[in-house]
This record gives structure tokens, sequence and C-alpha cells, in this order.
């Protein structure tokens, strides 16, 4: 009851200089928006990070063909053939050579054109093995995915990846239907379910599989041979590519286990492609280390500029109280000799400091949910508030309150009551 | 009669870096109950001096002082503002309503620090809103009010929690003629009703409607003389 009144008092004073209170809360308001809003920030980069981990599965190492530095003075014969990357032998080497592995799925890119009837689409031909399902995490949407009798018997048939078939099929069902990819034919036997993650990141798995058409390796390796044909502005150049990626998956997501692997297959690169640089293996789970290591940073950065905005506003609070208790001496004065004891002024004070804060408080965190999504539409960025964000500015905003609310009351509080009287 | 009030050889001493400056020089005063005293004297005599020793505001120096029979002189802070709170009502020159409280909140707050629940404290208040004839102007702010008006929302306060003494400095000294007879008047019927009031004044007016009038002079009573 005592607290209601005192709120309400301090709210009927504080509304007497609406403006006042408004601007002097401004620093509060903006330290705590600015606070959640970077939180938010911070956790939707993460959030990203990590979804796009799981995708790439944290007990995978990706190995992908990369294609080096071009030799001094080159580029002068246009039939010249580069090439490099992963050897179908280096497969053949890491199934032998590499301990606590469960699978080490190849994949060949060849970049074609998908068409059914009139329709075309710009695609991916990947040439792969069975176990890609499992290891890349896709999940299929119809039909099968390839076998090994289809690799055996070097069938010409392919699963299509989900915005290959939206756009080649409509809402049709692709399974059974025949498609061309470049000028081979092939039947459909499966499609996959969307994965729609941009386009996957460093070494992503992501979102490239809904462009892809995959159909077994020694089929594609038949039908295409081991020359892809590159046009490099204007001028046309081929590239001998074996393996565009090698995908290996440990036996567990357990970072010993990671990273023993990941030594392996360094030592193993480094011995088969000796200074080339034509071979990079990227390690999701290091990748989570990263993010986290940056988010810790960002977060420490984050807490500075916090402390520093809410310690700006909670100043510019305490400088208005001061002022208002000079402002209010005769005021004081009369409470003091009407029966108000030190602690009463006291309270009175702080509960308008507070009050003041704590609106303040409650404004930022209005701001603080309103702003995260307009950078979200703006920016595209990903934002992420989470509950205990509202909860720890707003705490700290009334904390703010009390400290900086705790001078100006006790300079009110010990105001001589005959004094006070007299002021003015 | 009790002596609701007795100071026993009561000095205040200012000091002003050298100088002492002695506003009140060993005062000896006892006010029985249901007494009307008016203190009178010229400028710079110690009258303010010796009301806000009266009501609590401030301590003597030296001397002692009584307030309803309970030594009060060395009193902390906190039990200073309850004995004001409880036993004593002030009204000022300059009326000192809050401004931005309303007729009937301004009455309250001496009830609030008393703790009074809220309910019983509006009823409170409403009542002596009417006893001082402000029955229609409850909600209004001091601003909205005539400063006779003003001046009686302060004695409603005074009286909330119905206090053994009322204390008073220049009551009427803001107001015309007409108005501060009103006040008089108001002040009249406190103290037919059996309430002990101490009022400062310049007026000698007020000196003969009370009981007994004290002279001061250089901090002390120079004289006093009774009404028959
Ligand atoms: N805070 C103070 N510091 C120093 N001297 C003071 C203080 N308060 C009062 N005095 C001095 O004490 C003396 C008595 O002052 P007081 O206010 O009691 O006079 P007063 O009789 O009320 O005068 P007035 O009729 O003008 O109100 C004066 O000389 C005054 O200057
Ligand atoms: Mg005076």
């Amino acid at each position: 009851m005592r607290i209601r009144r005192l709120v309400r008092m301090a709210w009927k004073s504080l509304w007497l200089h609406r403006l006042r209170s408004l601007l002097t809360v401004l620093g509060i308001v903006f330290g705590v928006m600015s606070v959640i809003s970077m939180l938010a920030i911070g956790e939707g980069v993460k959030e990203e990070a990590q979804a796009q981990i799981r995708q790439l599965g944290a007990s995978n190492l990706i190995l992908a063909s990369v294609k080096p530095p071009e030799p001094e003075g080159g580029n002068e014969g246009n039939a010249r053939v580069l090439a490099y990357g992963l050897l179908r032998r280096d497969l053949e080497a890491i199934r032998l050579a590499i301990p606590e592995v469960r699978h080490v799925v190849p994949r060949r890119d060849v970049p074609v054109e998908a068409w059914v009837g009139h329709r075309k689409v710009q695609a991916t031909c990947m040439g792969t093995e069975p176990e890609y399902l499992a290891v890349a995490g896709l999940r299929l949407a119809g039909g099968r995915f390839l076998t090994r009798t289809d690799g055996a018997e070097r069938a010409a048939v392919c699963v299509l990846g989900a915005e290959v078939a939206r756009r080649l099929f409509d809402h049709r069902d692709p399974v059974g239907e025949l498609i061309k990819a470049g000028t081979h034919t092939y039947r459909v036997v499966g499609t996959l379910a969307a994965r729609g993650e941009g386009t996957g990141g460093t070494a992503g798995v992501g979102g490239e599989s809904d462009m892809a058409v995959f159909v077994p390796l020694p089929t594609l390796q038949e039908r295409t041979g081991d020359l892809v044909r590159v046009v490099t502005s204007g001028s046309m150049s081929s590239e001998s590519v074996e393996l565009h990626r090698i995908t290996v998956q440990a036996v567990s997501a357990d970072e010993p286990v990671v990273q023993r692997v990941a030594q392996a297959l360094r030592a193993l690169i480094r011995l088969r492609h000796d200074r080339k640089e034509d071979v990079r293996l990227t390690v999701p789970q290091e990748l989570l280390r990263q993010a986290r290591e940056s988010k810790r940073i960002f977060t420490i950065l984050l807490a500075c500029i916090a402390a520093i905005s809410l310690l700006v506003g909670g100043i510019g609070i305490m400088n208005i109280m001061l002022a208002t208790v000079v402002e209010r001496t005769r005021e004081i004065g009369v409470r003091r000799a009407l029966g108000a004891a030190r602690r009463h002024i006291v309270a009175q004070f702080l509960a308008e400091t507070v009050l003041l804060s704590v609106g303040g408080g409650a404004l930022g965190v209005g701001l603080g949910l309103l702003l995260p999504q307009v950078v979200t539409w703006t920016l595209g960025m990903p934002t992420l508030v989470l509950p205990e964000f509202l909860v720890l500015a707003f705490g700290i905003s009334a904390l703010v309150g009390v400290v900086f609310g705790l001078y100006p009351a006790a300079r009110a509080a010990d105001l001589d009551p005959v004094e006070a009287l007299r002021h003015e | 009669m009790t002596a609701i009030v007795r100071l026993e050889g009561a000095t205040r001493l200012y000091r002003m870096g050298e100088h002492t400056v002695r506003a009140l020089d060993g005062v000896d005063l006892e006010v029985p109950e249901g007494q009307y005293l008016a203190v009178m004297g010229p400028s710079g005599s110690g009258k303010s001096t010796l009301l806000n020793l009266l009501g609590c505001l401030d301590r003597p120096t030296t001397g002692r002082y009584w307030l309803a029979g309970r030594d009060v002189s060395r009193l902390d802070d906190a039990a200073l503002s309850r004995e004001r709170n409880r036993r004593l009502g002030f009204v000022f020159q300059s009326y000192n309503l809050i401004p931005h409280l309303t007729v009937l909140e301004n009455i309250e707050v001496p009830l609030d620090y008393a703790g009074v629940a809220p309910r019983t404290a509006r009823e409170r208040s409403t009542g002596l809103a009417r006893r001082m004839g402000l029955g229609e102007r409850t909600d209004h702010r001091p601003g909205q009010l005539s400063g006779g008006q003003q001046q009686r929302v302060a004695i409603g306060r005074a009286l909330a929690n119905d206090p053994v003494v009322l204390l008073a400095d220049e009551p009427t000294g803001n107001l015309d003629s007409a108005t501060g007879l009103e006040i008089l008047d108001v002040l009249d019927g406190l103290c037919a009703a059996g309430r002990t009031l101490i009022v400062v004044t310049h007026d000698p007016k007020v000196a003969t409607r009370a009981h007994r009038t004290i002279h001061m002079l250089d901090g002390r009573i120079d004289r006093e003389e009774r009404r028959a």
C-alpha cells in the first residue's frame, strides 16, 4: 500500500515535467535499446552460424578441390588444360589410411543445363555415392536416392534437388519422368526435400543441394570424363578435376576424434598434394569454435558499450535529480515540518529516480524489441531476442535508478528543515 | 492546568565564523493546555527561532524543552520528525502548500507520514476540508485557490493528525485585512474548541484575540501581557 502511494506520488511529480522526464531518461532508453538490439544481433549471428554448421555436420570433415593460384606467365595457349584437385587415388588412400572414419564420400560437380520439354534450369550435376544422402544430412521428398546397383550398372538415373524439381516440374511428381542434363538423358528416381539455406557459406553442403541433379558417380565419369569446360571472360579453357569434394564422416562428433581425423587428413594431403595448394580442408567443428570465440569478443565489447551508455544515462538522471532537489527545497522543508523523517524523503526521491529509470528501461525494452525486427527487414541480418535479454536490460536500468538516485535522495534528506523552509 | 509546552533556559546560538549570534538567549516559557499565545516583537528578535524550537524543527543549543510532558530537547532526527508529525501542526505565512497536489492530497501529507490507511486518510481529509469551508474545492490545486483559501487548506493540513499544539508564523502576513480576519476567526474557533495555539505575529489585532501575548527582544522575553 505504502509502495503504491509512493509510486503514485512519484509519477505525479514526474508527470508535472513530462518533457523533462522524457529527455532525462533518453540515455537509459537508448542504452537499454542498444543493449537488447546488439545482444539480439549477436545471438542471431551465432544461431545462423550454428545452423550452418549443423547442416555441414558436426562429425564431418570436408575436403574440397580449389583452383591453385595461376603459375607465372601463364594463360597463353587457349587450349591449355589445367589439372588440379582431389584424385580418385586420394579417395582410396583416405579409405585405406585414415582410422576412426565411418564414411568417405566423393563428389564430382559438372555445371549443366537441365531440360524438360521447353523448361530449362541452370543446375549442377553432382556425381556421388549412396552414402551422400546421410552424410550431407539430406532428406528425400519422394522416390529413392542413388543405390550401389545404380553405380555398378552405370544406370542413367538421377535424384533432383528441390528447386530443380520445382522449376522443371512445378507441382507434378517428377519420379519416373525423363530429364536431359547437358546432352545426356536421365530418369528421375527421387527428389529431395528443400534445404533452402542460401548458398551454404564456406564449404556449404546447404542450399547447393537444392540446385543439384544427383547421378551415380561412375555414370557421370563414363559420360563426361574428367574434363570440365569453363568459360572465363570470353576465352574458353578446360580444367581437369577428378573429384570436387570428399566428405569424410568421423565415427563420432567428439572433439578429440574429429581433431585426430583432421590431423591425419592434413598429413595425407600434405604428402599427396605437396605445395600445390589445390585442396582445402574444412572442419565444421572448428568453425563452431571460431564462431564461439568471436561471439565472446562481441559480448565483451557489447558489455562495455552497455556499461558506458547506462553510466551516461545514470549520470544524466542524477544530474536532473540534483537540480530537482534544489528546485524543490521548499517542498522538502514543508514535508519535514509535516513529519517526514529522513527516510521518507529518501524514499520519495529514490522512487522518482527508480520510476524514471524503470520507465526508461521499459521504453528501451519496447524499442529493443522493435529495432532488431527493423534490422532484419532492412539489412536481412538474422536477429534473435531472448527473454533473458529483456530481464537483464530491465534489471540493470532499475539498478541504475537506485545507484544514481541514492546520492540526490541523500542530499535531499540531509537538508536542514529550517533552512529548507526559508529557501527561496 | 498542565503545561503542554515548557521551555527551560533555552538558548539558540548561530556560529557565523568569528561571531556567535544569540538568536535565543535563555528563554523560559510555559504554555498550558488550551492557551492561545501570541508572540510579538521586532524583526530579528528571535520569534521564528523560538517557534522552530517549539515546533521540533530545531534543537536548543542549551536548555531543555518538554512537549506534552516529554523531554524532546535531545531527541534524534527520526524521533523529532515523529513529534512534529503526531503532536504538532504548522501554519506558515506563505501557506507552503505542495503545488502539484490537490487540496485533499495536501491535507493527507501528514496522515501519510503517520501511516494512516489511504481510505481513512481520505475520509479525514474530506472532513477537514469541509470544516475549513473548502467542500467544493477538494480537487483543486493550490494555484487555483485564493490566498485565504490556501491558508485554510494549510490549517486543515496542520490539524490532520489532531496535534496538541498548533504553531503559526505570521499566518495573516500575506493576506489582505479582511481575509486575515477570516483566518483569525478560524483560529478563534480552534481556540474555542480547546486547541493550544502559538501564533507569531506583527499584527496587534491578533494580540487582542489571544489569551496571552509575549514580546521578544534580542532573543529574550522582554515582557508579557494577559487578557482578562
Ligand atoms: N540560520 C541562521 N544563521 C545565522 N543567524 C540566524 C539564522 N537564523 C536566524 N538567525 C539570526 O537569529 C536572529 C533571530 O532571527 P529570527 O528569524 O528568529 O527573527 P524573527 O523574530 O523571526 O524576525 P522576523 O520578524 O523578521 O521574522 C536574527 O538575528 C537572525 O539573523
Ligand atoms: Mg520570523
